[in-house]
C-alpha cells in the first residue's frame, strides 16, 4: 500500500522515532461527579503540528482541550507539555493560549483593547504592544475596525478578534475550540485557509476541535476521532479517510458501503470475504484479518462503479442491482442500487462530463464493481 | 388592551383592517403607555406642585395652618389675588439659618457612607450568589428577600434591642472577655450606617446580582487564559462589567438613604443631624408647613442629580445590548 501521509509532505514526526511529542496525554481521565468525559485517553501532538480532535457532541473534546488550558484538571493521569508535567500549573501561567468557543471577547473594551490584553500582562512595553496589535489587526483584516467594541461587529468579525487576541502573545500551543462553528460556509473556507496560513507563518502547534470533518480534513496534519472520551484513531487526513481502523470510523468519516462477512481464504496476494450482501470479494488490503474472521469490507462510494453492462470479471467484487434512487448533487451523481437480498449500495459518480452516453436512471438494471484495491477490511 | 388581546376577540391582524379598528388599535396602544404617565401624574406631579405651592405661602395659626389657601369660589380674581401673596421668602430663611445647610450636608454624608458600606457588604453577597450553584441561587435570592416580611420599623427596633449598652451585642462582647466595658453604639453615627447598611442590603444586593449572574464566566476563564490571575481579573473584568450593577445598586440605597427618617430618628438620638429628621421636626413639632415644604422640595432637588446620573447609567447599559 502506497503511503497515505501529511499534506505537508516533509512533516510527519510521528513517523519519526526520534522526533519528541511537544504535547502528551497520558493515560488521562476525566470525570464529572460518576460520569466519565475522557476514559483513560492517551495521545501525542507533535511541535508545529496542526491537530484536529474531531468527535461527536459531548464526546469529550472540549474537555480535552480545557484540561490543557488548565481550567479542568484530570481525575487520573498526566498531561505533558515540552517534558512538563502540567498539573497544579493555574491557566495564567501555561504557555497555552485558548480561542474560545463563544469568542469570549471582553465587551467593555475595543476590539484594540482585546487584542492587546494578553500582552499588557506580560508587561511588555506599550510601544510594542502598540506595534503587536497594529500587526495582529492587519493579519484578521480588521485594521479599520480597531476601535469598535465586539458589540459593534459582525460574527465573523467578532471571531477574527477572538483569533487575534489568542494569537496575540505567541503562546506555544494555540488551542481553537470550534473556531468557525458561527461563519457560513463561504467565510468558513476562507478562514480555515488563514488559519493555516497563520499556523504556518507563525510556527506554531494548533490544537483544533471540531465537529465538522471536512473542516478537519481540509486543515489538519493529523486527525483524532474521538468517541466517549475515548480515542478511536490518530491518522493522517488520507489514512483516516482511506484507511479507517475499524468500523466506527469507516462509518463517522464521510460515507462508506459496508459489507459485513467473513474471511474464508487468506494467502499471499490476499483474502477472499464472503459477504453477507451475496457479493464474493476479494482483496489485496487484507489488514490482519484470518481465515474465519468476521469482517467488514469497507468500501466508499466513489470508488465503486456504476453501469448498465456488466464489468469483466462478474465472479469477484460486483453484483447486479436495481437502481433504486439517484442524488444529482452537481459535481457528482449518487446512485442507491439495491442489490438481489435488498441491501443498498451507495455509488457515486464523477459527472466529468456534461451529458453521459450511459444514462442511468430509475428502475434499471445495473452492475456494481469495485477494484481489489477498494476497500479496507475491518475487523473490529 | 393589548394586540394580543385585540386579535383574540375576533379582529383580523392584518393591515386591511376598518378604519375603526385601526382607531381603537392606536387608542389601546396609547392607553398602555399612558398608563405610567397618568400613575406619575396623579401620585407625583400633582402632589409635588401642591407641596410647591405650599412652599411658597406662610404659615398661620389656622387649618390649614397657611396661607392663602385658594378658594375657587371667589373666581379667577380671588384666584389671581391669592397667587400674588406666594413668595419664596421660605427658600431664603433656608439659606439663613445654617441648621438646614448643615442637616442636608450631614444627610449627604451619611448616605454617601452607608451606600459605601453597603456596596462593600452587598457586592460578596452578590458575588457569591451569582456564583452558587444554579439550584442553590433561588434559595439565595428568597434570603436576601425575607426580611421584607417584617415590618421595616420591627427590624429597626429589633437593632435597638441589639445595640443598646446592655443590649445583646455587648452582652455577648462581655460574656467572651473582648471588653470589659459596655461599647456605646446606640445615638451614634455608627448606628445609622448599621441600620440603614442592614435595612438597604437586599436594594443593594439585587441589581449587584442581576449584573453578575448574567455575566458570562468564560470571560474569566479568557482573562486567565491570557496570563491574568484570578484577582486582577476580578478587577479588569469583573468589576468593570458590574458596574452598571453598582451604580443602580448605590443609587436605590443613597437616594432612600438621604430622606431616611426612622433610621437616624431610632439608632441616631436626639444629636444626629439629617434632613428627614428636621422636616418632621419642622413638620409635627413647629408645624411650620410652608417651610418644611421647602425643604422637601430642595431636598427633592438635590436626589434628581444622582436619578438623572442613575438613568443615564441605566440607558447606557442596555446600549452595550446585553
Ligand atoms: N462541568 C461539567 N460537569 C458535568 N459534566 C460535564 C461538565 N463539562 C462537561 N461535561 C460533560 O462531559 C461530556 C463532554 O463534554 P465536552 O464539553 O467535552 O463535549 P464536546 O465534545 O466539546 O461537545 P460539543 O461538540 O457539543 O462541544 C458531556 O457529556 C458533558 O455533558
Ligand atoms: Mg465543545
Amino acid at each position: 500500500m502506497q503511503s497515505l501521509g501529511s499534506i505537508r509532505r516533509d512533516f510527519s514526526p510521528w513517523n519519526d522515532p526520534a522526533a519528541k511529542p511537544y504535547i502528551v496525554f497520558d493515560q488521562v481521565t476525566k470525570k464529572f461527579g460518576d460520569f466519565t468525559a475522557v476514559n483513560n485517553l492517551s495521545l501525542s501532538i507533535y511541535e508545529r503540528e496542526f491537530f484536529a480532535l474531531l468527535g461527536a457532541s459531548g464526546c469529550g473534546k472540549s474537555t480535552l482541550l480545557r484540561m490543557l488550558a488548565g481550567f479542568e484538571e484530570p481525575t487520573s493521569g498526566r498531561i505533558l507539555l515540552d517534558g512538563q508535567d502540567l498539573r497544579g500549573i493555574p491557566p495564567y501561567r501555561r504557555p497555552v493560549n485558548m480561542m474560545f468557543q463563544s469568542y469570549a471577547l471582553f465587551p467593555h473594551m475595543t476590539v484594540e483593547a482585546n487584542i492587546a490584553f494578553g500582552l499588557k500582562q506580560e508587561g511588555m512595553e506599550s510601544s510594542k504592544i502598540a506595534d503587536r496589535v497594529a500587526e495582529m489587526l492587519r493579519l484578521v483584516k480588521l485594521e479599520q475596525f480597531a476601535k469598535r467594541k465586539p458589540h459593534q461587529l459582525s460574527g465573523g468579525q467578532r471571531q477574527r478578534v477572538a483569533l487575534a487576541r489568542s494569537v496575540a502573545k505567541r503562546p506555544k500551543v494555540l488551542l481553537l475550540d470550534e473556531p468557525l462553528g458561527a461563519l457560513d460556509k463561504k467565510l468558513r473556507e476562507e478562514t480555515q485557509f488563514e488559519l493555516m496560513d497563520l499556523q504556518q507563518k507563525l510556527g506554531l502547534t494548533f490544537v483544533v476541535v471540531t465537529h465538522d470533518q471536512e473542516e478537519a480534513m481540509t486543515m489538519a496534519d493529523r486527525i483524532a476521532i474521538l468517541d466517549k472520551g475515548e480515542v478511536m484513531q490518530v491518522a493522517t487526513p488520507a489514512e483516516i479517510y482511506e484507511a479507517p481502523g475499524s468500523r466506527f470510523v469507516a462509518n463517522f468519516v464521510g460515507n462508506v458501503n459496508m459489507f459485513e462477512g467473513m474471511v474464508t481464504a487468506r494467502d499471499a496476494s490476499g483474502v477472499s470475504i464472503n459477504s453477507e450482501s451475496g457479493i464474493a470479494i476479494r482483496t489485496e488490503n487484507a489488514g490482519d484479518a484470518q481465515s474465519g474472521a468476521k469482517v467488514a469490507y469497507a468500501v466508499r462510494p466513489e470508488k465503486i462503479k456504476v453501469s448498465s453492462r456488466p464489468p469483466m470479471d462478474t465472479a469477484n467484487n460486483a453484483a447486479e442491482g436495481e437502481i433504486y434512487d439517484i442524488a444529482y448533487l452537481g459535481d457528482m451523481t449518487v446512485y442507491y442500487v439495491r442489490l438481489a437480498n435488498g441491501l443498498v449500495v451507495k455509488a457515486a459518480s464523477l459527472n466529468s462530463a456534461r451529458l453521459t452516453d450511459d444514462p442511468l436512471t430509475w428502475n434499471d438494471r445495473a452492475w456494481i464493481s469495485f477494484k481489489p484495491d477498494s476497500g479496507v477490511v475491518l475487523t473490529r | 388592551m393589548s394586540n394580543a388581546a385585540l386579535s383574540q376577540a375576533g379582529l383580523p391582524a392584518g393591515t386591511d383592517a376598518g378604519p375603526g379598528t385601526k382607531l381603537l388599535r392606536a387608542v389601546a396602544g396609547r392607553v398602555v403607555i399612558a398608563v405610567p404617565y397618568l400613575w406619575l401624574l396623579l401620585f407625583f406631579l400633582i402632589p409635588f406642585v401642591i407641596v410647591f405651592k405650599i412652599s411658597l405661602s406662610q404659615t398661620a395659626i389656622a387649618m390649614p395652618p397657611y396661607v392663602p389657601v385658594f378658594d375657587l369660589s371667589e373666581g379667577i380674581f380671588g384666584l389671581f389675588a391669592s397667587l400674588r401673596e406666594l413668595s419664596f421668602e421660605n427658600y431664603l430663611w433656608l439659606t439663613e439659618d445654617a441648621l438646614y445647610f448643615n442637616a442636608y450636608l450631614s444627610s449627604v454624608m451619611i448616605a454617601g457612607a452607608s451606600t459605601f458600606l453597603t456596596l462593600l457588604v452587598g457586592y460578596p453577597i452578590a458575588y457569591g450568589m451569582a456564583r452558587a450553584p444554579a439550584t442553590l441561587r433561588p434559595i439565595l435570592l428568597m434570603l436576601v428577600i425575607l426580611p421584607f416580611w417584617t415590618s421595616f420599623l420591627i427590624r429597626v427596633y429589633a437593632w435597638i434591642g441589639i445595640l443598646k449598652p446592655e443590649g445583646l451585642l455587648n452582652q455577648f462582647l462581655l460574656a467572651i472577655g473582648v471588653i470589659d466595658q459596655p461599647l456605646i453604639i446606640m445615638n451614634t453615627h455608627t448606628a445609622i450606617f448599621i441600620g440603614i447598611v442592614y435595612s438597604y442590603l437586599p436594594f443593594m444586593v439585587l441589581p449587584l446580582y442581576s449584573a453578575l449572574e448574567k455575566m458570562d464566566y468564560s470571560l474569566i476563564e479568557a482573562a486567565q487564559d491570557l496570563g491574568c490571575p484570578p484577582t486582577s481579573a476580578f478587577w479588569k473584568i469583573t468589576f468593570p462589567l458590574s458596574l452598571p450593577g453598582v451604580v443602580a445598586g448605590c443609587l436605590l440605597v443613597f437616594i432612600p438613604a438621604v430622606g431616611e427618617f426612622v433610621i437616624p430618628d431610632l439608632l441616631g438620638g436626639s444629636q444626629t443631624l439629617m434632613i428627614g429628621k428636621t422636616l418632621w421636626n419642622e413638620f409635627f413639632a413647629n408645624r411650620d408647613w410652608p417651610v418644611s415644604s421647602a425643604v422637601a422640595v430642595i431636598l427633592l432637588l438635590l436626589l434628581v442629580v444622582p436619578i438623572v446620573l442613575f438613568q443615564n447609567a441605566q440607558a447606557r447599559a442596555q446600549e452595550q445590548g446585553r
